[in-house]
């Protein structure tokens, strides 16, 4: 069983992880040479995409977000309820949850790199 | 002088369907404690109020209780530095009532002794004619958590108590650290792992509300930080088990 210390170390890496890579996302959005609104262009959004480097980046934020997001989801619930069906139940939800929208997520990166 | 209304719970888990509050006046002067306040209630106008008390002096802990909704020790608490005409005492909260002001303290003192809170260490069975040496500044690690008292306001004034029962509570997860760093203590690997847990001491809030109403200024918020940051490896360092030193000539 994962500690709950390696849990929640991984639970703060992700955070300060996903808000040095947002912040890398908007920079991207408005230090663009046609500005911001340009950047947001169907056209510039899927080349986004097609470069491996920044479909990286915004992989990396999926990522570390889903399980950030995921992870704190957990910890509320446990907070609002306890009891050991509940507990294995939250923790099964939220560990579905955070594989499902990483896959669907990763699913949206790959097709939109490859139009 | 003056006079002052005192509004107390009364419930009687075994007999009443629902709480009440009784009012009392009473004259209270400038050194009268909310606890004196109480017992004059109790020995000049209903006999049946229950409340724990015992020292009379912030030591024992005993007559914790909500007093205007916070928690406080009613022996610690003198009645004009309320500034209200109107007390209310209440049970402490987080804790089951076991009739009006008396609250049970069984799953608090069960959380306390879940956390070991004595020495750990093998070499303490050979101790005869030896001691072990303690720098001061070693000693200044634990002592403000060794003068907790156990009165449970902590763990009244917790959010986290309040939802999740599971929570060791704020006074035990300080006892926890008080032990945890004491160099004479060899038993750090064993100690993390009741606290490493989903409903230890990663639940805290942090809202600090435990060491602000410490009474006897016990920091319980800085145990529980520095014990994560134990966790987490930043101050592992810091603790070096002291060994056994010959005091023999």
């Amino acid at each position: 069983m994962v500690r709950e210390s390696s849990i929640m170390k991984i639970h703060y890496y992700t955070g300060i992880a996903a808000i040095v890579l947002v912040a890398i996302h908007i920079m991207f959005r408005l230090t663009v040479p046609d500005g911001y609104s340009a950047s947001l262009e169907y056209e510039n959004v899927i080349a986004n995409y097609k470069n491996v480097s920044y479909a990286l980046v915004l992989e990396l934020i999926l990522v570390t977000v889903a399980v950030h997001g995921f992870n704190g989801l957990r910890v509320i619930l446990l907070e609002l309820r306890q009891g050991d069906a509940w507990e294995s139940a939250v923790k099964w939800l939220c560990v579905g949850g955070a594989v499902a929208v990483i896959a669907y997520g990763t699913r949206t990166i790959i097709l939109a790199g490859m139009m | 002088m003056k006079r002052v209304r005192i509004r107390v719970f009364r419930y009687n888990p075994a007999h009443d369907s629902s709480a009440r509050y009784d009012e009392f006046e009473v004259e209270a002067e400038r050194w009268t404690t909310v606890l004196d306040a109480l017992l004059y209630i109790k020995a000049h106008r209903d006999h049946s109020i229950a409340l724990r008390y015992s020292c009379r002096m912030a030591s024992c802990g005993s007559c914790g209780m909500m007093i205007n909704g916070i928690p406080r020790l009613a022996c610690y608490t003198k009645v004009y530095e309320l500034e209200s005409d109107v007390i209310t005492c209440r049970p402490l909260a987080n804790f089951p009532i076991i009739r009006d002001l008396a609250a049970d303290f069984g799953a608090f003192f069960a959380k306390h002794k879940s956390m070991k809170p004595y020495i750990i260490n093998d070499s303490v069975d050979s101790i005869d004619g030896k001691e072990f040496i303690q720098k001061p500044e070693e000693v200044d690690k634990y002592l403000q958590f060794s003068y907790c008292i156990k009165c449970g306001l902590c763990y009244a004034a917790c959010p986290t108590v309040a939802t999740d029962k599971r929570f060791p509570g704020p006074q035990a997860l300080a006892q926890m650290y008080r032990y945890l760093i004491d160099s004479r203590d060899a038993a750090t690997d064993e100690r993390l792992k009741v606290v490493d847990d989903r409903h230890g001491v990663w639940r805290c809030h942090f809202a600090g509300s435990c060491s602000m109403v410490c009474p006897k200024g016990v920091d319980p918020a800085l145990g529980i930080q520095l014990l994560r940051a134990y966790l987490l490896g930043m101050n592992r360092g810091s603790k070096v088990v002291a060994e056994l030193y010959s005091n023999k000539k």
